[in-house]
């Protein structure tokens, strides 16, 4: 048998869900599709809109991921469990990271509970914590919350355990979306070996802020 | 959406393509089971296996295209020859950083186990064919090839082999991949900076300021029996500790599972005086290269839109592949003799559990029983008739199967085991409703036949004395808190080692999963152990040996002995689901002349 084409590949699976989303995107984005980085946006990168704890209106992919070396987590303001620890860790890392944080490395927290979670109480909640720029509490309409949860792989593959808000993955996510780069690592390791591991990322040596 | 329902029959229709296409008729789908009342193949069965997560199908991995399978013979990996030349700069001792070395600490053994040969090889990008059906695939491999070249060493002939890291820079990775690497022996006796540690990662890409900053890293490998500067001096090392199958892999902290997807894996085998590679001598084992035929396993998906190997950038609990690929291809065929054969099989996952049966798809009732003589590369007391083995993430099974009463037939290798997510394994599904990956077809011509009937062997080696008092007993607990997976309740940190083992003493570790949702395969670096207990009794008589993993199943207990000698320094424990250990079930633990007594560090 011989090689199947591209195009034979995909009129073979054109039926496939996700594969038959991608296609048709790749027609609409004409050879949009050749780029890993294209590939790795479509998928896991829905561009929907957000507002930060400071009121300000952004697109998930256009204003926050793109071109930027980032952290992802997800929080809610009254969780009682993993959040503090994670968030006051976060905060060394904030620290630890300086001036980059705002610059080229931003920090994002996504409420599990946009209904509660109002941008003035991610305010406040930010503002407790000392947060200081370059790091977005965000929220937005709970379905697009909520996607991007899915998306960014912060599920429990148990249905029941996902369902509950108290057990939610308390892991942060780091990534150079340029560089096509991402790991990820508990929120509440070493705030140091956090700190590392963003640098796994890093820009090449004299790029931006890369050493 | 697709509806489940329009799903599973999608998911029939590909299986029946893929099906036809290997050459199986309706009549062999009925007799094997796979029609359904309604007439579809049995879903997520036959020769792919489908991986889809429960909560639903959008989040879902691609579906690989079709391939047809048993189409290529077998790939064989090159033998990896020494250099003829010297390495230029030579290796030394210590670190040559400015020579371009991204080695941070000295040679232990360097002068007492001086290199006697020494082999380069290079971490590079390259673009390979896995199946006919498929366009080039863009990986990364050791020398440019995937799996890499088999080493070939043999006790008391140490070796230095000079990695050297030609990866693309970061920004080139295709989509996924470090290129900054840490190639980890797997199971070597040897000392700590030269064991692949995984915080040892080195590359041209590292910080300016950073030692690890480097071309090229200078790893040691003394080849000698454990015992040979403690315990057993007299005999230059303990006989019973003999490795045979060993494998090399990056280790990358953060980023192994990718790196490893990207194919850079291969083989290290480990003779001596009695298991040769030559059937005419020592143990009368099949003769390697020609009946002693390494098989490392990958599970594997392609993303039908790009037409290359796809990799979930963002899953936290394990990948499965709907394509098993075998030495580098999906679903090869091998064409055997009707002899007895060894092989050396190695899972390298991601995350996969197998459960390998020989299957005659003319007779699936048969129990076609083969013999296991290894676990994880050590060969046991005596071989032990089985009618399956289950390897977890690399685990390695040395077998030997008879061929002769196969001869002019074709059999499988069949997977048995369902696994649906990445966390864990399902049941064992009926004979024929497993995965195909691997077709023997006994149509070689027949040859001589000179090796041991394993029936006939009464013993390979003694287990090592295990009954010496334990200085510490050492409880690891391995378990799931809000998505991150921990050891005892923390986490990897390159930046410290979590206990102190003194040097010369026996320890017990006891390691604990208290879930039914997973199952760990741990690997402790460096020192080999015996398996006590698993779950309060004696283990099954294939685990009686000396192991370097320990498959910790649902709500498990395991006790391990342990006997810690010959070198110093720090060495990883983790789980080898590469997504749990790139999610910090990790941990590190150090030699020294002190050691601490801590019991649940």
């Amino acid at each position: 048998m011989g090689k199947i084409s591209r195009r034979a590949s995909l009129a073979i699976i054109g039926a496939a869900p996700l594969a038959g989303a991608l296609a048709v995107r790749a027609e609409e984005a004409g050879d949009g599709l050749s780029s890993s980085r294209e590939v790795i946006r479509s998928r896991y990168f829905p561009n929907v809109t957000l507002i930060t704890h400071e009121g300000r209106t952004v697109k998930f992919y256009d204003d926050l991921i793109k071109d930027n070396i980032v952290t992802i987590n997800f929080m809610y303001a009254d969780c009682g469990g993993v959040c503090p620890g994670i968030t006051m860790n976060l905060a060394k890392v904030q620290k630890a990271l300086g001036d980059r944080v705002g610059r080229d490395i931003f920090m994002y927290s996504f409420t599990l509970q946009p209904e509660h979670d109002t941008p003035a109480v991610l305010k406040a909640y930010a503002e407790m914590h000392g947060v200081k720029p370059g790091w977005s509490f965000l929220t937005g309409d709970p379905a697009d919350m909520e996607l991007l949860r899915r998306k960014l792989g912060f599920v429990d593959p148990d249905p029941e355990v996902d369902k509950d808000k108290s057990q939610h993955i308390g892991n942060v996510r780091y990534g150079n979306e340029p560089l096509q780069l991402w790991a990820a690592c508990p929120g509440l390791a070493n705030p140091q070996w956090i700190v590392e591991s963003i640098g796994f990322v890093d820009w090449p040596a004299g790029r931006r802020g890369g050493r | 959406m697709m509806s489940a329902r329009e799903k599973e029959r999608q998911n029939a229709a590909r299986n029946r393509r893929e099906l036809i296409a290997a050459g199986f008729s309706r009549r062999d789908f009925v007799k094997m089971g796979l029609v359904t009342r309604a007439g579809w193949l049995v879903p997520m069965r036959g020769l792919s296996a489908r991986s889809l997560r429960s909560d639903g199908e959008e989040d879902g991995q691609p579906t690989s295209p079709p391939t047809t399978p048993f189409v290529e013979e077998l790939s064989m990996m090159p033998i990896k020859q020494p250099v003829t030349s010297p390495l230029t700069p030579a290796p030394t001792q210590a670190p040559n950083h400015t020579g371009g070395e991204g080695r941070t600490r000295s040679h232990q053994a360097f002068l007492t186990s001086p290199p006697q040969k020494y082999y380069m090889v290079e971490q590079k990008e390259a673009f390979v064919s896995i199946s006919p059906n498929l366009d080039l695939q863009r990986i990364w491999g050791f020398d440019g090839i995937s799996p890499g070249p088999t080493y070939v060493a043999r006790y008391g002939e140490p070796v230095l082999v000079r990695n050297v890291n030609k990866l693309p820079p970061k920004e080139l990775n295709g989509g996924f991949g470090l290129p900054s690497v840490s190639t980890h022996l797997h199971n070597n006796h040897g000392p700590s900076e030269s064991d692949g540690n995984p915080c040892d990662f080195f590359g041209p890409f590292e910080k300016l300021d950073d030692p690890r900053r480097g071309d090229f890293y200078d790893q040691h490998y003394p080849n000698v029996l454990a015992g040979i500067y403690s315990t057993h001096q007299a005999t230059q090392g303990d006989i019973n500790e003999s490795l045979s199958t060993l494998w090399y892999h990056d280790h990358r902290v953060d980023f192994t599972s990718q790196n490893v997807y990207k194919g850079l894996a291969g083989f290290y085998l480990l003779f001596n005086q009695f298991d040769t590679g030559d059937e005419l001598t020592g143990f009368h084992l099949p003769s390697f290269p020609n009946f002693d035929i390494p098989l490392l396993f990958a599970d594997k998906v392609i993303d039908p839109t790009s037409g290359q190997i796809f990799f979930d950038l963002f899953n936290l609990d394990g990948i499965l592949g709907d394509k098993f690929l075998v030495n580098g291809k999906i679903q090869p065929r091998f064409t055997v003799s009707p002899r007895r054969y060894r092989f050396r099989l190695l899972d390298t996952g991601p995350s996969r559990f197998y459960q390998f049966h020989l299957t005659d798809p003319a007779n699936l009732s048969a129990v076609n029983s083969f013999w296991q003589i290894a676990n994880d590369g050590n060969l046991l007391p005596k071989p032990v008739s089985v009618s399956n083995v289950r390897i977890s993430v690399a685990e390695r099974m040395d077998i030997i199967i008879d061929f002769s009463k196969f001869a002019g037939k074709s059999i499988y290798l069949e997977n048995r085991l369902e696994q649906t997510d990445g966390r864990k394994p399902n049941g064992v599904l009926p004979a024929g409703q497993g995965n195909f990956v691997l077709r023997f077809d006994v149509t070689g011509p027949a040859v001589p036949d000179n090796s041991v009937d394993p029936a006939l062997i009464t013993k390979f080696y003694d287990l090592p004395d295990n009954t010496a008092q334990p200085r510490v007993t050492r409880t690891f607990r391995f378990e799931r808190g809000n998505g991150m997976w921990q050891i005892n309740g923390q986490f990897m940190d390159c930046t410290s080692a979590r206990f102190r083992v003194k040097q010369n003493t026996v320890e017990k570790w006891i390691l604990q999963n208290n879930s039914g949702g997973w199952q760990h395969p741990i690997h402790i670096h460096f020192e080999e152990f015996q398996m006590l207990k698993r779950n309060g009794v004696a283990p099954p008589p294939v685990e009686r040996g000396r192991k370097d993993v320990a498959r910790l199943q649902f709500d498990e207990q395991i006790e391990l002995f342990f006997r810690f000698r010959d070198f110093v320094g720090r060495y990883p424990m983790h789980c080898h689901n590469l997504v749990h250990e790139d999610h910090a079930m990790m941990l590190l633990w150090e030699i020294d002349d002190t050691g601490d007594l801590n019991t649940r560090p």
